[in-house]
């Protein structure tokens, strides 16, 4: 709509300067976010010295996946949050939001965005470094096979992997925004949206791949998980990481997050159309 | 609160909320504070009922997980899927009842930060039965009902000879293990005076201590099991108890002394909590708003 590239960018450096902020808060989280991994890392790998390459990750593979999991919790709110537009609704202050000469959608966008790329590194790196302290974990700077046992391609092939899972990341950001965004919509409806939030916060943390891999869980329910938008925020990254897709697997993964993105972002446009035409503003 | 800005004539009585209070005084108090904040959230029943079938359904996952796993595995660290049952069961129903009494502490961080703890701090009640009672909800007893189904289960299925001394062990230990948890309960809500915005990191205690004593703490290894035996003692809350119950031999070789030590360790625990909370209060400054 309208607004320029630069604006939006103002936008999402002041919400992740915002995010910053907060040192404690943010120590106190990504120390949760560690011990949690680390349980979670001695429990699955009790399974996998039964069962190695089960769901197609090693040992050390497991455990990464599970830490990725815990660097990626925050950043791609797999607990909700993160859009404040709910409670702007309710006070009223998102008449602000909405004469402002922008596109709303996008305002928010850049908004969580920031939040986002800022929790990615300080709520993501360190779970990720306690982790590399006390496993083996597979990285893809490491030389050798990756858990699939391709050969990986040298220097070119890290920075490509690299690369990927930027892309990835970044896909899967797009789809939580879509999600909650939509879901932030609905409070121009509902009084309470808090019960849709709290049924998106046990689908992401059940089928996102946080709690077990989706490629271990049985049948139909692995095929349905992998599926939906929630595979896209954690599952995906994950395996491209892990450099457990390759060729025609890793494109339809990517397309996989691409397509949801592209799906849910629209619908959050259309439905922004008919929350702003919809609008009473309370009291004067 | 009208009346709360009418001074008391010839200056105030000096309040501490531990010299004198009693134990009668501090569960009258607890019970009128959390029936008030019942009433209070009943004004919102669906909200309640709708944040109680979430906790319900999100502890209800936790055991969906262990599902998955057993469905790829006979066993974990040498306990089939009763015996796991029979300490997630535990420590899922201790967790729940220590949620409900105490869990509402995690909200003194904002209570601190907003300056409403100050309010507190005038009423004649002591400030831990108010703290503890904040926002007190029903919907924190979600996790109660699969806790006590789980460990029902896991009883029925368990191949072990019930003496009156297991069973008497087994409601011990749920016992002392709601004591454990409201202890670390507690000790977190001390250390936010000291870290305002450390609720979080009292999630890694809490929900995390809750997480790591459904599976055998075997799986841990040689240190995390000393570890979670002598610095962060929750082998205790169900692991020790529970190698008795199941006549598992421990892995630390630790006299069988410990697999009865539960109340000891609580109350030990209980009194650290205690005295963290006053020395916490103690060094309580306003933020002066």
């Amino acid at each position: 709509m309208r607004g320029s590239v630069a604006t939006y960018l103002t936008v999402a450096r002041c919400s992740a300067r915002r995010y910053a902020g907060y040192r404690a808060a943010t120590a106190a989280g990504a120390f949760t976010n560690t011990v949690f991994g680390i349980i979670r890392a001695y429990v699955l790998l009790q399974v996998w010295h039964q069962q190695p390459g089960l769901g197609g990750y090693d040992a050390s593979g497991v455990v990464t996946f599970v830490f990725l999991g815990q660097a990626l919790i925050t950043s791609m709110a797999l607990f909700g949050g993160g859009i404040d537009l709910p409670e702007r609704v309710r006070s009223g202050a998102v008449t602000m939001d909405m004469a402002r000469p922008v596109s709303f959608q996008t305002w928010w966008l850049a908004d969580d965005g920031g939040r986002a790329a800022v929790q990615l590194i300080i709520r993501g790196v360190p779970p990720m470094a306690v982790a590399a302290l006390l496993f083996d974990l597979r990285l893809p700077t490491s030389v050798g096979t990756t858990s699939t046992g391709m050969a990986s391609a040298g220097i070119g092939g890290v920075i490509g992997t690299w690369g990927l899972f930027a892309v990835s990341v970044a896909l899967g950001f797009l789809v939580s925004f879509g999600l909650r965004y939509l879901i932030a919509l609905t409070s121009f409806w509902l009084l309470d949206q808090r019960g849709l939030e709290s049924a998106y916060t046990l689908c992401a943390v059940f089928l996102s791949g946080i709690s077990v891999p989706l490629t271990i869980m049985p049948g139909a329910l692995r095929g349905l998980a992998e599926a939906l938008p929630f595979a896209a925020m954690m599952q995906i990254p994950a395996d491209v990481f892990l450099g457990n897709r390759t060729g025609a697997s890793l494109f339809a993964a990517i397309a996989l997050q691409a397509g949801w993105a592209a799906v849910l972002l629209a619908s959050g446009r259309a439905l922004t159309a008919r929350a702003t035409r919809k609008l009473v503003i309370q009291g004067g | 609160m009208a009346d709360s800005g009418t001074a008391r004539p010839g200056g105030h009585e000096r309040f501490d909320p531990y010299e004198r209070y009693g134990w009668y005084e501090a569960v009258r108090h607890y019970l009128l504070f959390a029936a008030a904040w019942t009433r209070v959230a009943w004004q919102y029943r669906v909200s309640v009922l709708l944040l109680a079938v979430g906790q319900f359904l999100a502890t209800g996952l936790d055991i969906v997980v262990i599902g998955v796993l057993f469905a790829r595995v006979p066993r974990l660290a040498d306990f089939d899927l009763a015996e796991v049952g029979f300490l997630f069961g535990t420590s899922c129903t201790s967790f729940a009842v220590s949620n409900l009494l105490f869990g509402s502490v995690e909200r003194i961080g904002e209570r601190i930060r907003d300056g409403s703890l100050d309010v507190m701090l005038v009423r004649p009640v002591g400030l831990l039965v108010q703290v503890a009672t904040d926002g007190f909800s029903p919907r924190r007893l979600g996790g109660l009902v699969q806790g006590v189904g789980v460990l029902g289960l896991s009883l029925a299925g368990l191949d072990v000879h019930w003496t009156i001394g297991r069973m008497l062990l087994v409601i011990t230990m749920i016992i002392c293990g709601i004591g454990i948890f409201s202890a670390v309960w507690i000790a977190g809500a001390a250390f936010q005076f000291v870290v305002e915005q450390a609720a979080e990191a009292m999630n890694a205690v809490t929900y995390g201590g809750s997480f790591l004593t459904q599976y055998p703490m075997s799986i841990y290894g040689r240190d995390g099991m000393r570890m979670l035996t002598f610095l962060v003692p929750l082998a205790f809350l169900n692991w020790q108890p529970a190698l008795y119950v199941l006549a598992k031999p421990d892995p630390l070789g630790l006299p069988s002394l410990f697999r009865f030590a539960s109340p000891l360790v609580a109350a030990a625990l209980l009194a650290l909590a205690t005295a963290a909370w006053r020395t916490g209060l103690r060094h309580y400054r306003s933020t002066g708003n």
